[in-house]
């Protein structure tokens, strides 16, 4: 029988210093708390984290980035967590950005099998710079390469044994993206259901991709509009 | 009230007056979010989020938040009948295909041949791109507000502009402070006035040559 129902500490043990990590979320909105929180209390560092930004200073993977334990950042948006502005500015974070419709495309393209995908989005701009273009037809296009992870690490409001998701509400964001692009996938889930109780057709994240599923303790910080 | 509240709802309320009736809108951070206020309640303007939402309604109540339904800025929103949920691909997809009519956003600078530099000030603040870049290059029409001039009363419209561009030749219209200025083929057309603001004022502070439309409207009351 399939059972991807893990405990967190089963989970910490598949991320590692120095690892890619990729999460799910938007502006901490769908940002996994329980991994995170154990992450940082187990004092994971040194990582590549791929994922839309930043997040705030204290909430969400904000605080693994405010915290120091990152080393690269790839993202399209730190302006919320002036502290990531900071350590990138004193030359302690490398940040590479990307346009954000492009890097959840990166993300996808990692996550589907796709060595990249191609796009007009950044010509003219320094986004440009040092990438190679194609020209298709008349038609100039950026090849931006795809993005996967050693580890992935998404938030969902429910799964079942198999790790099928069903995402809440603008909860899903980046998540069912991420969720593709991990060598290995953890879904931190509000619930936890039997087999056969979520509708397949309701299904956003098959569980194909989702290697174990562990149960989220909740959203533990205060949103910055609180 | 704040003097800086007053003058943002005037330059939102002016930028509402170019959102029309069935269209598809994203609005950017800041005064651009503050455009939806000001749209006519019969309205059926669909707001768009990059995060994965078309069809967001009004602001929830005090106390009444859901901390997973957000806009882009991470701001507690609601939907209204028709809305739909979608991953970030999608959301960007929907851009980039064209199917925006309008997006309103912020700016740094907005140079005479309507380029937007409006993600990255170089050695200092570095907010990065976020999704400007695909709403700026692929929305059917860009209206940027921001203040007329820098903190420090520079210029901010240009000749050309210094900070890396966000797109090229992508703006339609500049809400300002001072003004309302359409990006032509010919060049920059100021059409209205925020009062007290003259043409002279505006001219001061632009850093492009304007072309001064026959008649002006001033704005008095947005």
């Amino acid at each position: 029988m399939i059972n991807k129902i893990g405990s967190l500490d089963e989970a910490l043990s598949k991320i590692s210093d120095g690892c890619t990590l990729m999460f799910g979320g938007f502006g901490g909105v769908g940002n996994p708390p329980t991994i995170i929180n154990g992450m940082i209390e187990k004092d994971i560092k040194n990582l590549t984290l791929i994922g839309n930004d930043a997040g705030f200073p204290h909430i969400g993977i904000g605080k693994i980035v405010s915290q120091g334990r990152v080393k690269k950042l790839i993202a399209s948006h730190i302006g919320s967590n002036p502290v990531a502005g900071q350590l990138m500015v004193d030359g302690k974070l490398e940040v590479e950005f990307s346009p954000q419709g492009t890097l959840a495309e990166r993300i996808r393209a990692g996550g589907v099998g796709l060595g990249g995908i191609l796009t007009d989005i950044g010509i003219g701009s320094i986004i440009e710079d040092g990438k190679e273009k194609l020209l298709i037809g008349e038609k100039e296009y950026l090849i931006e390469t795809a993005l996967t992870a050693d580890v992935a690490i998404v938030s969902a409001k429910k799964s079942d044994y198999y790790g099928n998701l069903v995402y809440e509400t603008s909860a899903r964001n980046t998540n069912p993206l991420v969720a593709m692009a991990g060598a290995f996938t953890i879904a931190e889930v509000d619930k936890i259901v039997p087999l056969g109780e979520i509708d397949p057709s309701e299904i956003v994240t098959p569980g194909i991709y989702v290697d174990m599923v562990i149960e989220s303790k909740g959203v533990d910080w205060r949103w910055a509009w609180e | 009230m704040g003097m800086g509240i007053d003058i943002r709802n005037r330059m939102a309320k002016r930028a509402a007056a170019e959102v029309k009736d069935g269209m598809v809108v994203n609005l950017g951070i800041g005064i651009p979010s503050l455009v939806a206020n000001h749209i006519p309640a019969s309205f059926d303007v669909m707001f768009h989020a990059e995060n994965g939402i078309l069809g967001m309604g009004k602001s929830p109540e005090k106390g009444l938040e859901d901390p997973m339904l957000c806009n882009a800025a991470g701001i507690p929103v609601t939907i209204k009948p028709g809305a739909s949920y979608f991953d970030s691909a999608i959301a960007f997809g929907m851009i980039r295909s064209g199917n925006i009519d309008m997006t309103i956003l912020g700016g740094l600078e907005v140079s005479e041949q309507g380029d937007l530099a409006n993600w990255i000030v170089p050695g200092k603040r570095v907010p990065g791109i976020g999704g400007a870049m695909e709403l700026a290059k692929k929305a059917k029409k860009v209206i940027v507000v921001m203040n007329h001039t820098s903190k420090n009363g520079e210029a901010k419209i240009l000749k050309q502009c210094r900070f890396p561009l966000t797109a090229t030749a992508c703006v339609d219209m500049i809400i300002t402070d001072m003004a309302v200025i359409q990006v032509t083929d010919d060049g920059l057309v100021l059409k209205e006035l925020m009062a007290p603001h003259t043409v002279e004022d505006v001219i001061r502070l632009t850093g492009a040559p304007l072309i001064i439309a026959d008649s002006i409207r001033v704005n008095e009351d947005c």
